[in-house]
């Protein structure tokens, strides 16, 4: 295999870029005290600030379709969950959807993209197309983020709506966004 | 094997501040059976979703037991989710299986347990800390001292008879039972 694509794959969001940071600040502010994920390049940093804070409970999961039911059982114990995951994994939870809207679980899903702006991996193309229709289905309102600067407030916006309002919403990092950062 | 219906009465007894999550099909009509209870909350979709429920609510309160209480293709559909309780390791869940080995629900076909896949054993792999086998009611006792006291997190396998039951069907209405769920865990307080 070509060396340089091996490389490309496994590139880390650059240190200097901030914006992993502010979610995670922005999550501790908003009281979020379970964050599941399924490893992932694009969420690596904000996944290891999460790791390094004793008030937040990180969770690793072997699926996607887990973390529905995480964010359930915290809620019924009187918590706030959000989760990290990649677009390939929403479509892992489709059904598993359906018990947040079902019973008006608060939930913010931060969801790094693929398959949608120099990815090298034509596979991802088609659950990176549907990503935010998917989500829309299952209820969920969508942010889609494109530019660096709008991390922030569009973060903050959805834990405001989803912990506010008993609401699932969907933060979507574009993937031109997370490769400019010196991700994937 | 066992009477899931005597069994899970038996572990239910004087059940106290014990939170139960009971999951999709006939483990809901089971735990409903012994009486409806706020502390209980009834999973009506996402099958595969229990353990996880109980995981993120067993995680959010520390100072409680919580005991999962579903079956063996709800388990079936969510292994992962036993590796997943595995690493974290949570001292206060219990998880039992009720393993009639077959889909009662939807015409009682065979599940994979019938063909002599172990989830005992893929709960020793994920590292629980006790994993227990139940065939007789004798052991109810034991089981149910267990769920209250025993040091998570804890697996119970149990063997229950493949019969139909008639179904004792709770509310279905998910912000009813969520709202009743939360507000009478935090009345219980933060126990030290």
């Amino acid at each position: 295999m070509n060396q340089s694509l091996i490389e490309s794959t496994h590139i880390r969001p650059d240190a200097s870029s901030e914006w992993p940071d502010r979610i995670h600040a922005i999550l501790k502010r908003n009281g979020v005290s379970q964050v599941g994920y399924v490893p992932d390049n694009g969420h690596a940093r904000l996944i290891s600030l999460c790791q390094a804070d004793n008030d937040i409970i990180d969770v690793v999961m072997t699926n996607e379709a887990e973390g529905a039911g995480l964010v359930l059982g915290a809620t019924l114990g009187g918590k706030r969950a959000a989760l990290l995951i990649q677009s390939s994994g929403v479509g892992n939870c489709i059904n598993m959807f359906s018990i947040l809207q079902s019973c008006g679980i608060p939930c913010v899903i931060v969801v790094t993209m693929r398959g949608e702006y120099d990815d090298f991996n034509p596979w991802q193309v088609m659950m990176g197309q549907m990503t935010e229709a998917t989500l829309k289905m299952c209820g969920f309102m969508t942010y889609r983020v494109d530019a660096a600067a709008d991390v922030e407030d569009m973060v903050s916006s959805a834990c405001t709506m989803a912990y506010g309002g008993n609401l699932q919403v969907a933060v979507l990092l574009s993937q031109r966004l997370i490769k400019k950062s010196g991700g994937r | 094997m066992l009477d899931r219906r005597e069994f899970v009465a038996r572990l239910l007894r004087d059940r106290g501040d014990l939170l139960v999550v009971a999951g999709l099909g006939t483990p809901t009509f089971d735990v409903t059976a012994c009486g409806d209870d706020p502390l209980n909350f009834y999973i009506w979709s996402g099958m595969g979703c229990t353990a996880m429920v109980g995981l993120g609510l067993a995680l959010a309160r520390p100072d409680r037991r919580v005991a999962v209480i579903t079956g063996d293709g709800d388990m079936l559909m969510g292994l992962g989710s036993l590796a997943t309780v595995g690493v974290k390791q949570p001292k206060n869940l219990a998880i039992v299986v009720l393993d009639n080995g077959h889909y009662a629900a939807t015409g009682m076909q065979a599940s994979h347990t019938s063909s002599g896949i172990d989830l005992a054993g893929t709960a020793k792999s994920c590292c629980f800390q006790q994993v227990v086998a139940v065939s007789s009611i004798d052991a109810a006792d034991d089981v149910r001292k267990l769920l209250h006291t025993g040091q998570g997190p804890i697996f119970v396998h149990a063997r229950v008879k493949a019969d139909e039951q008639p179904r004792v069907i709770p509310s279905r209405d998910g912000h009813a039972i969520k709202y009743r769920f939360i507000e009478a865990s935090k009345a219980l307080g933060v126990a030290s």
